[in-house]
């Protein structure tokens, strides 16, 4: 069983299927009038919850409350969270707030963007035989290839993503200042639900160091609304907040990490549908000479993100226009303040390695191969019966995936609509088995209280 | 299992379709990752060999618990001296399929190396055939 962050709230689901439909893994089908989703393919990309339209589908999260519980609570986070806020918010403000809030020590994830950058660099020296090396950046895309490419499991490079690495370094700080362990509480304020699963049951390692993830869309409320209470003219405590560099705030937008990698070919991806047209090309061998992939589940990378309020491109404008004033700052000979984890660059860069990503495909359908050879069979024989036209009817997202429903998991074929209506004419189902099978889709009153002809 | 694609003369947009499809089919056995991409690539090369210098042909595939047997079949002018073709860097394209980033002369190797056991027949005016087999491991 994997964790996933992404749940189902049957009170609110209306059965309505658009969730299926956008699924890129097929993990979504409808039963009794309710979407559910199958754990064993769910990569927590998201593409669900963007696609519901009465919000059924939640992501979980620590409760808030948990930051108090620690004397040195630490928030964790992403360059996106700034992009959220309207430009005359300045990131001082913002950093006063989060003190407010309860957070002791504010960290930004992507001060640990150029470590990360030179962890990959000096994997990628090693091993040249490997490539293309895939980042390890995007857990959604770690875990769609574990799922759906598992002969590119190797090519992922077993490092530790920025938000890890921030995470060992706001810890490393602290303990080394003499504060227990047990006194540090680190919230990761997440931009996705993938980053939660990352965090909840990392891929490659036993557990994460991070101690809650709290959702990005309810701190910016919390955050936004302290503002406007506190009204223009308050006065906070001016923090000394980081200077990222250029590089490092752009780290997480498209091409963040490709501009600045080492590599002779590389390519930049974003949106989960391109990444699998690529990786579809990639697994047949089509594509020669890549060195480095950057492949990101959401459009316009992580401003894009599900938990962004912001639209993704008004945010993304706003990263730029912060990371043009570093550029500049940059030129003038300012040095970032993202090089104070210098002090501990060499032990992040010792801890940045992960166990390698294993398969877990979920494409096989037996693990004898002797009984998937007949499923397939089976699978390709009812293809035949099928209209192929993907309705979404029978509560599967195609015909194909309904076969193979039918075939592994027992599935009754009337469900089919079409069929159904063939066996109708030939006399070969009684009105009680039709009415059955809708309702093991689609529930035994989907119509509700609407008022439909006929009735008075 | 058996299947049958068709492959077109020119029709480069096109490569891939056998392959693309015998993927799938070879993942949902549970073949080794490995292998499927053996599998992938010379049939690759094999179908991109048809529509390069044949006038079209055919795709057989026959897939069993154990191992994949895949036959390309072409119309074409034939190979008069297979050795020589099987030879890395031989090839034999035309310019303009050249300039497609086809026909570097490394198809027939790329299948001999990927391959298990492969037969090349040809009948120089008729056409040529591949036979190719892959075991799972």
């Amino acid at each position: 069983m994997f964790y996933h962050a992404l749940e189902i709230d049957e009170g609110n689901c209306i059965g309505c299927s658009r969730c299926m439909k956008v699924c890129p893994t097929e993990a979504i089908r409808i039963t009794g009038g309710k979407a559910s989703i199958d754990d064993d393919r769910c990569i927590d990309c998201g593409k669900c919850h963007s696609a519901c339209p009465v919000d059924a589908i939640y992501i979980k999260q620590d409760d808030f409350k948990m930051v108090h519980e620690f004397p040195h609570s630490v928030a964790l986070i992403p360059s996106v969270f700034l992009g959220q806020f309207p430009d005359d918010i300045r990131v001082s403000r913002i950093y006063a707030v989060l003190k407010d809030l309860g957070f002791r020590h504010v960290f930004e994830v992507e001060s640990a963007a150029s470590i990360y950058a030179e962890a990959k660099n000096r994997y990628a020296r090693e091993h040249e035989d490997d490539m293309p090396l895939i980042s390890s950046f995007c857990p959604a895309i770690v875990r769609l290839i574990q799922i759906k490419y598992p002969s590119l499991v190797g090519n992922i490079m077993p490092i530790k993503a920025p938000l890890d690495l921030s995470a060992l370094y706001a810890l490393k700080k602290l303990t080394d200042q003499g504060i227990p362990r047990e006194e540090v509480g680190i919230f990761y304020v997440t931009p996705c639900a993938a980053k939660i699963a990352a965090v909840k049951a990392p891929v490659g390692e036993k557990r994460s160091i991070i101690d809650g993830v709290i959702n990005m869309d309810a701190l910016f409320n919390k955050v936004y609304r302290k503002i406007k209470e506190q009204g223009k003219n308050h006065e906070y405590e001016q923090l000394q907040t980081p200077r990222l560099s250029a590089d490092a705030i752009l780290s997480t937008l498209t091409n963040g990490e490709r501009r600045i990698c080492m590599a002779k070919r590389s390519y930049a991806i974003d949106g989960i549908e391109n990444v699998i047209d690529f990786l579809d090309l990639l697994e047949n061998d089509e594509v020669e000479g890549v060195e480095f992939l950057e492949l990101r589940a959401c459009d316009q990378s992580c401003a894009g993100a599900l938990l962004s309020c912001e639209n993704r491109f008004l945010c993304g404008e706003r990263m730029y226009s912060r990371a043009r004033k570093a550029a500049e700052r940059e030129r003038n000979g300012e040095m970032p303040r993202d090089r104070e984890m210098d002090s501990c660059r060499e032990y992040l860069i010792d801890n940045a390695a992960v166990e390698a990503v294993q398969p877990r495909s979920m494409l096989v359908l037996d693990s004898n191969r002797e009984r998937a050879f007949q499923k397939l069979e089976k699978i390709n024989k009812l293809k035949l019966y099928l209209p192929g036209i993907d309705c979404g009817m029978c509560g599967a997202p195609t015909c194909e995936a309904f076969a193979t429903d039918v075939v592994c998991k027992q599935v009754g074929l009337t469900r089919c609509a079409f069929y159904q209506k063939h066996l109708e004419r030939l006399n070969d189902i009684t009105r009680q088995e039709c009415l059955a099978a809708n309702a093991a889709v689609w529930g035994h009153d989907p119509m509700g209280d609407k008022a439909m002809p006929g009735d008075n | 299992m058996h299947q049958e694609y068709t492959v077109i003369e020119g029709d480069f947009v096109n490569a891939g379709t056998a392959s693309s499809s015998v993927k799938k089919t070879l993942k949902q056995l549970g073949v080794n990752p490995q292998v499927v991409k053996r599998v992938v690539v010379a049939l690759y090369e094999a179908e991109v060999n048809a529509i390069a210098h044949a006038y079209g042909g055919k795709v057989l595939v026959d897939i069993d618990a154990d191992k994949i047997h895949m036959v390309v079949a072409d119309k074409g002018p034939g190979i008069p001296d297979i050795a020589l073709a099987m030879q890395e860097g031989y090839s034999t394209a035309r310019p303009e399929v050249r300039d497609m980033g086809f026909g570097a002369g490394m198809g027939l190797p790329n299948m001999q190396k990927n391959v298990d056991r492969l037969n090349v027949t040809s009948e120089v005016g008729v056409g040529t055939t591949v036979d190719m087999e892959v075991d799972f491991i």
